[in-house]
């Protein structure tokens, strides 16, 4: 899927990444754990996330993820975006909860696979 | 000690958790210039990435050294902190000892110290109490 319909599935702002939009992206996942994406996360592309601190954007850069989704109209701060921006990440914001933003994404084909399950 | 091999050596701020994770960020992109494989590299950081976050929570800062040799990438924290009073017990997932306040900022979860196990081959755990702890890491490639 490529971001841009993520942009329009979930009727999302564009804070940065304007540029990057077109890329492919193949599974995201959702939380506000950071302890949680970094433990069971593997292979998605896009984080969804009600939680606003630098640490978002560093653990998404760790799992080597290109967009994330803020959700429940949250705003993160220009040092924020900022730091997004230079990781080459798209960062999106959505008025939608994270039940509804997800359940948009998935029905759409875009699946939360490569998790894992050990 | 081998004198042969890499290493790169960093500060670890322990009074500011927005900075948290610089060094792995560094580190990150310091492997990637000497053509580490992306899947080596995704275990050290992440590794390593917890256990700054750690240094920062618990510890009030620390040292983190990284050297790279023929077979491995290690990761060396150090730290003056309280030290880990029951080693067993902090390896257990969803075992944590964080204020409230770190679990709202989305860590404090008990996933530390596992997730570094996790996503190394080998660690070793030297900690005492009031003295501090030393965690050592290997990635083997």
């Amino acid at each position: 899927m490529k971001i841009n319909v993520i942009k329009e599935l979930l009727e999302g702002r564009v804070l940065c990444g304007e540029d990057h939009l077109d890329r492919d992206v193949y599974s995201a996942c959702g939380s506000d754990m950071m302890s949680d994406v970094l433990a069971y996360v593997k292979d998605q592309a896009v984080l969804l996330t009600g939680l606003v601190n630098s640490q978002v954007i560093r653990t998404a850069e760790m799992m080597d993820m290109v967009c994330i989704v803020f959700v429940r109209s949250k705003q993160p701060t220009k040092e924020m975006i900022e730091l997004a921006d230079e990781c080459g990440m798209v960062m999106l914001t959505t008025d939608l909860r994270m039940y509804e933003a997800c359940g948009r994404l998935f029905t759409n084909g875009l699946t939360g696979y490569g998790e894992s399950h050990e | 000690m081998n004198d042969e091999r890499l290493g790169f050596h960093f500060d670890v701020d322990g009074t500011n958790f927005t900075s948290a994770g610089q060094a792995s960020v560094e580190v990150k992109k310091n492997l990637r210039q000497i053509g580490i494989s992306p899947e080596i590299i995704r275990k050290v950081s992440i590794a390593m990435y917890e256990g700054e976050i750690n240094m920062v929570i618990h510890a009030g800062g620390g040292t983190a050294d990284v050297y790279v040799s023929e077979n491995c990438v290690e990761i060396v924290l150090r730290d003056e902190g309280p030290g880990i009073a029951n080693v067993d017990l902090a390896m257990q997932e969803g075992f944590s000892t964080a204020p409230d306040n770190i679990r709202s900022l989305g860590f404090g979860a008990g996933m530390g110290l596992p997730n570094m196990k996790r996503y190394t081959d080998e660690m070793k755990i030297e900690t005492q109490l009031g003295k501090g702890t030393c965690i050592t890491m290997r990635v083997f490639f």
